[in-house]
């Protein structure tokens, strides 16, 4: 009794062993391989010295952390911006009602010509642009038309993003829910959207990722956020140690960002099926 | 033949120039059960579709209680809440637990108040035998068991009449038995049932009527033991004759 549990369990454990084992020494033999071969390169010195001193790093950090506020700030409130326009414009888009018919030729225009543009010139247009009409403070900030420039063309890329997620569930998903009398708002509210949202949630945060990094396109029409600290910082004192450190902050928000993405869609996957093939 | 539940009139439906259903006249009275057979792609599925207007036929009629339903405009959502339908595959919702599966409809169409439709599909859930599967999530479920769902499902609207397609296809030969048990309970409870169906032997002991369809015509309608031992016409005799050599009745 229980030896076939007892006997799976002990091979189980000694498979884990046995790759914990090599998964550790391939990654030690990486790593020694950086670290003794890289600063044996000729000009290490000079690197070491512009890119990585210890004391710039210290001294410009707490700057740029300050800095980096008003990046999360711009990310804070455009991300919710963001996923509503981008769910309307896939919703319309998808849409079956022939009243919504010149609003679904609206969002393919307003999809193709966002999309079609890079970032930073829209950053540019509407950030000068808009506020050269004469707007008055405080509705002149570039801050301001700069954050509507990164919501129109990131709405747009994610717009597509729920598109293809709602495209992805199956007709007779909707023919379900259409036999049980619900209607085709209450069918994309509570059969549709719930599962495109689900499959697309990888390749959302991945735009969210995104976003967080060219957020800081917005200090091209003025803000002084990290990235701009960050230059500041290097002019002054000739040294490029500043933007390391700015690396350093952001990879500080992104990776918690994408590790807790992946632990959320595994805890949902376990949750609605209960099994895993491996 | 007033009385008819449903009606149907010269229902025709085609698929861009393929025409699916050729003219069906079909009158189901209520409380009765009414099996749809035939050869595989003769119809039935796009039948059972036009009657829950999911598909808008292209001429002809689908009286409800007297009231043509297939006008075109006509609101489909409350005709759609007294005609419950069940799929061939199930098509529980894969994000919703059993019993979100078997209170949205009830909840969010007929505003039924959430505590009480939960402990009403409690009640369905404990009376089909699945009490335990409450909290599951479908793909939790074994094919019998999820089929069983899918059948609560459209009984928590309270239906007026169930259209069934080929809701044991799936299903290997034990799990079959238990769903058509469920079967037999509604057509006792007096639910007016349309089910589409390769089960010949089970057609034959619940039906009061059998349609046999073919290329989109009925090719003989009657009684169970009229269709089954002495079909008139003679393309209903050779699909019975398969049928029969195949062991299937
Ligand atoms: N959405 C569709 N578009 C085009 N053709 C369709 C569509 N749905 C069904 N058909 C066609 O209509 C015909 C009837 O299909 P239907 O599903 O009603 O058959 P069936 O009698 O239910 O068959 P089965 O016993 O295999 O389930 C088939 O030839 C099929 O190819
Ligand atoms: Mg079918």
């Amino acid at each position: 009794m229980g030896t076939i549990t007892g006997r799976r369990a002990a091979y189980e454990r000694a498979r884990k062993r046995r790759s914990t084992v090599v998964a550790t020494v391939s990654s030690l033999a990486v790593v020694t391989a950086i670290v003794v071969l890289v600063p044996k390169m000729p000009r290490w010195d000079r690197v070491h010295e512009s890119f990585f001193n210890g004391e710039r790093f210290a001294n410009s950090l707490p700057r740029l952390l300050d800095a980096f506020v008003l990046d999360i700030k711009i990310f804070a409130w455009s991300m919710p911006a963001i996923v509503a326009l981008a769910l309307l414009v896939a919703i319309t888009r998808n849409s079956r009602s022939a009243a919504l018919f010149p609003l679904r030729i609206l969002t393919i225009a307003y999809t193709d010509i966002m999309r079609g543009v890079p970032i930073i010139l829209w950053i540019y247009l509407i950030g000068f642009g808009v506020p050269g009409l004469g707007i008055d403070r405080p509705w002149n900030s570039p801050l301001i038309w700069g954050s509507v420039a990164l919501v129109l063309t990131y709405a747009s890329y994610i717009a597509e993003v729920f598109r293809a997620g709602i495209e992805s569930v199956h007709e007779s998903q909707r023919a379900a829910a259409r036999s049980l009398g619900l209607s085709s708002w209450q069918t994309m509210r509570h059969i549709v959207l719930p599962q495109a949202i689900r499959r697309v949630i990888p390749p959302l945060m991945n735009d969210m990722v995104s976003l967080q990094k060219d957020v800081a396109l917005v200090s091209l029409i003025g803000p002084i956020e990290i990235l701009r600290q960050a230059g500041i910082d290097k002019s002054k004192f000739a040294n490029f140690t500043p933007y390391i450190a700015a690396a350093a902050v952001f990879l500080l928000i992104t990776i918690p960002l994408t590790r807790t993405t992946d632990w959320l869609i595994e805890r949902e996957r376990r949750r609605t099926t209960g099994t895993r093939i491996s | 033949m007033s009385a008819a539940k449903i009606s149907l009139r010269g229902v025709r439906k085609s698929f861009g120039t393929h025409s699916v259903l050729n003219g069906i006249d079909i009158d189901i009275a209520e409380g009765t059960v009414v099996s749809l057979i035939g050869p595989s792609g003769s119809g039935k599925s796009t039948l059972l579709r036009c009657i829950n207007l999911l598909e808008p036929i292209d001429d002809g009629e689908i009286l409800l209680d007297g009231i043509d339903i297939s006008l075109p405009g006509f609101d489909a959502n409350p005709v759609r809440r007294r005609i419950g339908m069940v799929f061939q595959n199930f098509n529980l919702f894969p994000h919703m637990s059993v019993q979100d599966n078997i209170t949205l409809s009830p909840v969010r169409t007929l505003g039924v108040d959430k505590a009480i439709a939960r402990a009403k599909a409690a009640e369905l859930l404990e009376r089909f035998g699945l009490a335990d599967k409450i909290n599951a999530f479908p793909d939790q479920l074994s094919g019998g068991q999820q089929q069983r769902v899918a059948i609560i499902r459209a009984l928590a609207i309270e239906p007026e009449v169930l259209l069934l397609d080929e809701i044991t296809s799936s299903l290997d030969p034990e799990l079959v038995g238990e769903v058509l048990d469920v079967v037999r309970e509604l057509k006792t409870s007096g639910m007016t049932l349309v089910l589409a169906t390769h089960e010949m032997g089970f057609a034959r002991d619940i039906s009061d009527l059998v349609c046999v369809l073919d290329g989109g015509h009925i090719i003989e309608q009657g009684l169970p033991g009229q269709v089954f031992s002495a079909p008139q016409s003679e393309r209903a005799q050779q699909f019975l004759e398969r049928i029969i050599r195949a062991g299937r009745l």
